[in-house]
């Protein structure tokens, strides 16, 4: 059937008019607002409302143009649609109005006085330019609008990278070009990341990782900085005003309503660049707040059923920002399920990190489900078939889930326990080489039964120290926050090498720089996937703030002159690059299979051995402070490809000790790829033949890899 | 200002002159003219903005339009955009879709 055709079909015809509008019964699906011939069908779901209407705004005007009331027959279960010709879709933007009892104890909130956002609004303004002083008395905040989705997508497709042989890079979208040293044309926008993506691709990260992209209200935030008095953001952008809504405020071309353009434009280059995008999304909270917080869509529409309530309808907390999305609820199931979905199909998105997963398996009343259906039907969906799923597998109320979130073959989770046992194996506590053994092999104590690529190993997040401040700070800084520094986790395990802050002597410097390449070396020659945060390959630093949820300032923002000016860390940097390079070239530390410490392949080596001063030996005591594996290049990828003999030395000890190297077979000679007492690693392919075949002097806090290979030069 | 659009097909490259403002109401006499030079079997189409006081959102979107009604193997290059417009095309990722072109 041509346009044309479609043009004359029955349903292309008003029935009647409201207050001079053309309209007509709409279809209840999909949700939301969606072009049809000659108009626009709107359609909503409210249990509990007694009446509900949908009230035009001319793009930008303060009061509405008409408030057309749903006629009865124009709603079908609980779902109201209308059809309404003649519409000028650009200008338009248009909200509900939903009446019904105000009664908390039965869980119900509605508020006839405001005019509430479409839940499923694929474009919003209201914050079009980030932090642009709004007007305070509008009343409608955050504007649904509707977008064209006429992208040209050309033949783009997901790299489709196996989730094992990932490496993800964690950023911000403002915070990576907004600091003026960045040189992009927009700084601080999905373009400007856009223009960084040669520098992602000489990285070498496969991975790229957003914190929130959905919109959020980055000036809901009421506090101030107490020695400056300047305006404190939420920065970070965990509190979700709409959830299919790109950020218009990270987009340049926002002001125009083109965000949905400019961020799809990044993911296809990025794509182009063979980089994956995976989105840091929020489904444990709204930016509702408690019943103090201001009424933007769900409270309004249906409170009882979108959070979860205390038999006297007051707001379970489990999320620690007032209340807690009822993801198990059936209807908002199907509320997550087609978020996901859409931004799947219509953005192109390579995967999901789900803050405080651990919310989404609770039930309507908050008790932890042995099978949570969210979940189970996110494992298993069609459109999300191939998506990577990452579960942050903890909430703040205290379901810690780390090792057992229902995963259904399918989830990876944030491994909380690589961090811990990494930072204080470096930082030189004792009683830690078993841990760290196991951290390095994926953790299979946690992933029993699963691949390796159910653990994202990492040292930083945006949340906590950056790699640099934990090596440069015992103690969190962040009065900046306006909390007298009482905000921010406390249990770092950090150690800032003799100096607390800056410090002007050489040995510190030197020693710090060592300890961040002894936990690059340990992150990216571990089995499992390895995350870094955006910026620690060029050791930025957040002066020792680890919760700069709040700061959109030069704390935040990645500093381009460590990368390119004159106080580049071009030694980190390179170190950093070399290492993700080396992982790449080496399919060994990639395996999806958990090695075994047993010869599955006939190569007379076991898939990992453990080595320590001794070959063969390892000290597994409570003193020892020295651990040495090897990976048999054989079992490379379950024993599927050929590669080289990987040896891994890692000392946390502050003495240096002399290490006996296992035997290679005959005609392979073990060679230097790195060791982080010196400042560059080795070219991959033309690493150093060792100066004695049979032993390698490890320094004190300092690790080493060497390939085992050829003799003879290739 | 009003909005004129006139259309000119020589040896297969159809030349459109935009002048005044292309908004919402007048993107689809834009679209009816590239239709015009698609079906006219135009190989390239060189669309010229030097005159165009003002592009909105939808007439933006009318060069992702012509690029989808025109296939891949059709060159289409805008002609002297101004700043502001050549920018948010720029931005907005279209100059994948379109060659951008001094005048």
């Amino acid at each position: 059937m041509t346009v044309e055709e479609l043009r004359e079909r029955v349903d292309g015809f008003p029935t009647r008019r409201i207050h001079g509008y053309r309209v007509r019964a709409g279809r209840p699906f999909p949700y939301g607002a969606h072009r049809v011939p000659g108009g626009i069908t709107f359609s909503v779901y409210s249990d509990r409302a007694t009446a509900m209407s949908l009230v035009l705004f001319e793009r930008g005007a303060k009061e509405p143009t008409a408030e057309l009331p749903f006629p009865p027959e124009f709603r079908v279960g609980s779902v109201y649609a209308m059809t309404v010709f003649g519409l000028d879709a650009e200008n338009l933007e248009y909200g509900f109005r939903a009446d019904g009892p105000f009664d908390p104890a039965a869980g119900d909130r509605f508020d006839a006085s405001k005019v509430l956002s479409d839940p499923y609004a694929r474009l919003v303004s209201g914050r079009d330019v980030w932090g642009a002083e709004p007007d305070w008395d509008d009343v409608y905040p955050y504007r649904a609008r509707i977008p064209d989705d006429d992208f040209d997508w050309g033949d783009d497709t997901s790299p489709s990278i196996p989730t094992e042989d990932l490496v993800i890079y964690e950023t911000h979208v403002r915070g990576f070009t907004r600091h003026p040293s960045s040189g992009v044309s927009a700084p601080g926008t999905y373009a400007g990341l856009r223009e960084k993506i040669p520098y992602l691709r000489e990285l070498g990260v496969n991975c790229v990782e957003l914190l929130p992209v959905f919109e959020f209200d980055e000036l809901d935030n009421p506090r101030t900085d107490p020695r400056t008095g300047e305006r404190l953001h939420n920065y970070w952008g965990y509190n979700t005003v709409s959830f299919f809504a790109p950020k218009a405020g990270y987009a340049a071309t926002g002001r125009f309503g083109m965000q949905a353009d400019e961020f799809k434009s990044l993911v296809r280059e990025l794509h182009r660049a063979g980089i994956e995008i995976v989105l840091d999304v929020v489904f444990n909270h709204t930016a509702e707040g408690n019943e103090q917080g201001p009424t933007i869509s769900f409270r309004g529409l249906d409170n009882a059923t979108y959070y979860m309530l205390t038999p006297r309808g007051e707001y379970y907390n489990f999320s620690g920002t007032g209340n807690t999305v009822n993801c198990n609820h059936p209807v908002v199931r199907d509320f997550v399920l087609s978020c996901l979905r859409y931004w799947v199909s219509e953005y192109h998105i390579d995967g999901f990190r789900f803050d405080l997963a651990a919310i989404l398996d609770r039930a309507p009343d908050g008790t932890p489900l042995p099978n949570p259906p969210l979940l189970e039907q996110l494992a298993y969906d069609p459109v999300l078939r191939h998506t990577k799923l990452i579960a942050e597998a903890w909430d703040a109320a205290g379901l810690y889930q780390v090792g057992h979130f229902p995963n259904y073959g399918r989830w990876s989770e944030w491994n909380g326990q690589f961090r811990d046992t990494v930072r204080r194996f470096v930082k030189g506590d004792a009683g830690l080489v078993g841990e760290l053994a196991t951290r390095m092999a994926g953790s299979p104590d946690l992933y029993q039964g699963r691949t390796s690529s159910a653990s994202v190993n990492f040292v930083t997040a945006h949340d906590g120290f950056t790699l640099n401040d934990l090596v440069s700070y015992n103690g969190k800084h962040n009065e900046a926050n306006g909390e007298n520094n009482n905000d921010g986790a406390d249990d770092n395990h950090s150690w800032n090498c003799g100096e607390e802050g800056p410090s002007a002597s050489a040995h510190v410097r030197e020693l710090r720089t060592r300890q961040m390449k002894n936990m690059l070396t340990i992150l990216l020659t571990s089995q499992g996937v390895p995350m870094l945060l955006a910026g620690d390959e060029a050791g930025r630093t957040q002066l020792g703030n680890n919760n700069t949820y709040c700061q959109d300032n030069e704390l935040s923002w990645f500093d381009w002159g460590l990368v390119d000016g004159p106080t580049a860390e071009r030694e980190l940097l390179d170190f950093t690059r070399a290492l993700i390079a080396f992982r790449h070239a080496h399919p060994v530390l990639r395996s999806a299979d958990h090695p075994i410490g047993a010869d599955r392949v006939g190569s007379g080596y076991p898939d990992i051995s453990w080595h320590g001063v001794r070959a063969w030996s390892p000290d597994w005591s409570d003193h020892s402070r020295t651990l040495a594996l090897m990976r048999c290049g054989r079992h490379a990828k379950d024993g599927t490809v050929r590669d080289d003999h990987v040896y891994i030395a890692v000392n946390a000890h502050w003495e240096g000790h002399d290490l006996e190297l296992p035997h290679l077979p005959p005609g392979d000679a073990w060679h230097l790829f790195a060791d982080t007492t010196m400042t560059a690693a080795r070219p991959l392919g033309a690493e150093t033949p060792l100066e004695h075949p049979g032993r390698y002097h490890l320094g004190p806090h300092s690790a080493v890899v060497l390939v085992g290979r050829a003799a003879d030069p290739r | 200002m009003s909005f004129d659009i006139r259309l000119r097909i020589n040896e297969r490259i159809a030349v459109i002159e935009l002048t005044g403002e292309l908004d919402a109401a007048a993107a689809g006499r834009f679209h009816d003219t590239v239709d015009e030079a698609a079906t006219a079997g135009a190989i390239e189409l060189v669309i010229h903005a030097a005159h165009l006081s003002y592009l909105s959102s939808a007439g933006l979107r009318s060069l992702v339009f012509a690029r989808q009604k025109m296939g891949d193997e059709v060159r289409i290059a805008v002609v002297g955009a101004p700043e502001p417009v050549a920018r948010t095309i720029r931005l907005a990722g279209f100059d994948h879709s379109i060659s951008l072109v001094d005048a």
